[in-house]
């Protein structure tokens, strides 16, 4: 490597071509194409002609701020993907614009994540980050009504959130493609990645913390004005989809891509009667310990949303 | 790290072969057929695994730009065949080994080796395509391709100033050790403090960056800039382009046939 300043590739999240099947990869495409659409629909709305060279330059903001890192302990460090920043600073569909950009970018000039598996690649880091920081961040603001330190929780619970829920939806997309069995891909991607989201949270706080320092007009753009609520229900409502997506990826560890190539297997005659094993889970302990772990992270934080949509209705209807 | 600048990370590899003259989205298209190609091809189809090495092989070679360089790039899929691995365990099949209480089953193993190669094979092609086609025509190729015109031209200012302001992070960074004693990473301050030092340092290079696109808007409005980016019209694709691709794509379709009829 040419410096050590080279960002991501130590990030487990930009998937490769081969890594994904075609019809995981053809439904993120349509997914992605969707949300980058209305994005730029709606960016384009608000922004008119000084799109172009606001969205480009942000990207190239977001592409270097991954190259900040600070050291953890040992050799480790933490750097960041940037969407919870971006989305929190540029509001969610330019957020979306300025990540898929950089994803692109990272793909066409890095090949960091694959081409053909782009769709998949800019659905977690672009749309689904995006739209769940924003989400969460405009939940907490509208939670704590005002509250001085609202943006610095804001900014850390959203930036920990999004990067935990790209992991999930990366795993998730693993698993159906049969690439990596979700009882392990679930609890390594989303264990890993809840570390590195507290390293992307304090940064995300820093960041946002000297904006508001500096130029307090910038955070006001996006500012506390409208659908506040709405943005909160978007982005629980995204984080609910893919839990319930979940569990149907485990019956399927090899993917529908498996029925199709069972004609061509190698050895198909003696490999038939292996074929169709239901439900045989990954035998380790560790990771099965792991993977309830973090299926009752993923409950704690839906009963956490449920409750705090509640408080919420009722603050509403008292006022 | 001192005087270190961005650009070098531009995987473009000026060279004068035939793979460099060839129309971008000529090349495009033939990238992602490609890969879309290696994607497709079941696994354990190994002669067609061995046809697709042999064609991006051959452009490899004919492009000049060095196998060794395509072979250094192609490592960042190593952190990904990591997640991959536990297919050998997983995947039902005759055990052929076992590794400590573990059996790894033969199409586990089979399944795996398909899931490298395939992507091994299309991040070669993905960085033969970065290599030899300069980044401002693999955009025009691009939105010849439909790719939605707004989102191209971002694409085109990011790629203008990655480089930018990956060097204003660069003098960032530089001035965070000249400034905290960042002796072999035992830079001063808690965990904490060195988290708060980043963020700082991402809210200002965000300042600075904002206000380089205003300054750019400004600038683009004193030249007349009015929503629309013009461009020269592309050439045309010449008539034995057009056939190289047709013979290309023709090519993939008879090795995906190869390899669904066969195995």
């Amino acid at each position: 490597m040419l410096f050590s300043g080279l960002p991501s590739s130590s990030e487990p999240l930009h998937i490769p071509d081969g890594f994904l099947n075609w019809w995981v990869s053809l439904i993120c495409w349509v997914l992605a194409i969707v949300g980058v659409g209305i994005a730029i629909r709606r960016s384009g709305k608000t922004l008119g002609e000084r799109q172009v060279p606001l969205m480009g330059v942000l990207a190239a903001f977001i592409f270097a701020a991954q190259m900040l890192n600070f050291t953890i302990a040992g050799g480790t460090s933490g750097h960041f993907l940037g969407a919870a920043l971006a989305a929190i600073l540029l509001g969610p569909w330019a957020g979306i614009l300025t990540m898929t950009t950089v994803v692109a970018i990272q793909a066409l000039l890095f090949q960091d994540g694959g081409l053909v598996v782009m769709g998949a690649n800019v659905l977690n880091m672009g749309v689904v980050a995006t739209l769940v920081a924003y989400g969460v961040y405009r939940g907490v603001l509208e939670l704590l009504g005002g509250k001085k330190w609202g943006l610095p929780a804001g900014g850390f619970v959203a930036a920990w959130v999004s990067v935990v829920t790209s992991a999930v939806a990366c795993a998730v997309e693993l698993a159906f493609s049969g690439t990596s069995p979700l009882t392990v891909a679930l609890p390594a991607m989303a264990g890993i990645h809840a570390l590195i989201g507290i390293g992307e949270g304090l940064i995300t706080v820093g960041a946002l913390l000297f904006v508001a320092a500096v130029r307090r007009d910038l955070l006001e753009v996006t500012g506390p004005a409208a659908g506040g609520m709405r943005w909160a229900i978007v982005g629980l409502a995204i984080a609910l989809g893919l839990t319930l997506l979940a569990p149907l990826a485990s019956p399927h560890p090899d993917g529908l891509e498996r029925v199709a190539e069972d004609h061509g297997f190698i050895e198909t005659a003696q490999g038939a009667p292996y074929e169709i094993i239901p439900d045989y889970v990954f035998p380790g302990i560790p990771n099965e310990a792991l993977a309830t772990i973090v299926a009752g992270l993923v409950g704690t934080l839906i009963v956490a949303g449920v409750a705090f949509t509640v408080a919420l209705a009722r603050r509403k209807a008292a006022s | 790290m001192a005087g270190e600048h961005l650009h070098a990370l531009d995987g473009y590899r000026a060279r004068t072969s035939p793979v460099h003259h060839l129309d971008a989205r000529v090349k495009l298209v033939l990238a992602l057929l490609f890969i879309l190609s290696a994607v497709l091809t079941p696994t354990g189809a190994w002669p067609a695994y061995i046809l697709l090495t042999a064609l991006v092989w051959s452009a490899i070679i004919l492009s000049q730009v060095g196998m060794g360089f395509v072979q250094r790039r192609t490592a960042v899929v190593m952190p990904f065949a990591l997640a991959a691995v536990t297919v050998i365990f997983t995947t039902p099949g005759r055990p052929v080994l076992t590794v400590w209480k573990f059996d790894i089953t033969d199409h586990g193993l089979l399944r795996l080796i398909s899931i490298l190669l395939k992507s091994w094979l299309s991040i070669q092609a993905a960085v033969l395509l970065t290599a030899c086609t300069p980044f401002p025509a693999l955009l025009q190729a691009m939105s010849a391709l439909r790719i939605p015109r707004v989102l191209v031209v971002i694409l085109g200012f990011t790629y203008r100033y990655i480089f930018v302001i990956g060097d204003e992070a660069l003098r960032l960074i530089r001035g965070r050790a000249a400034r905290s004693g960042d002796l072999n990473g035992k830079g001063g301050g808690t965990l904490l403090w060195r988290a708060r030092v980043t963020g700082n340092m991402a809210g200002s290079l965000f300042l600075r960056s904002i206000e380089r696109s205003e300054r750019v808007y400004a600038a683009m409005l004193a030249r007349g800039y009015d929503g629309q980016i013009r461009t020269l019209n592309h050439p045309t694709v010449r008539p034995s382009e057009l056939v190289l691709m047709l013979a290309g794509s023709l090519l993939l379709v008879l090795i995906q046939l190869l390899a669904r009829l066969r195995w």
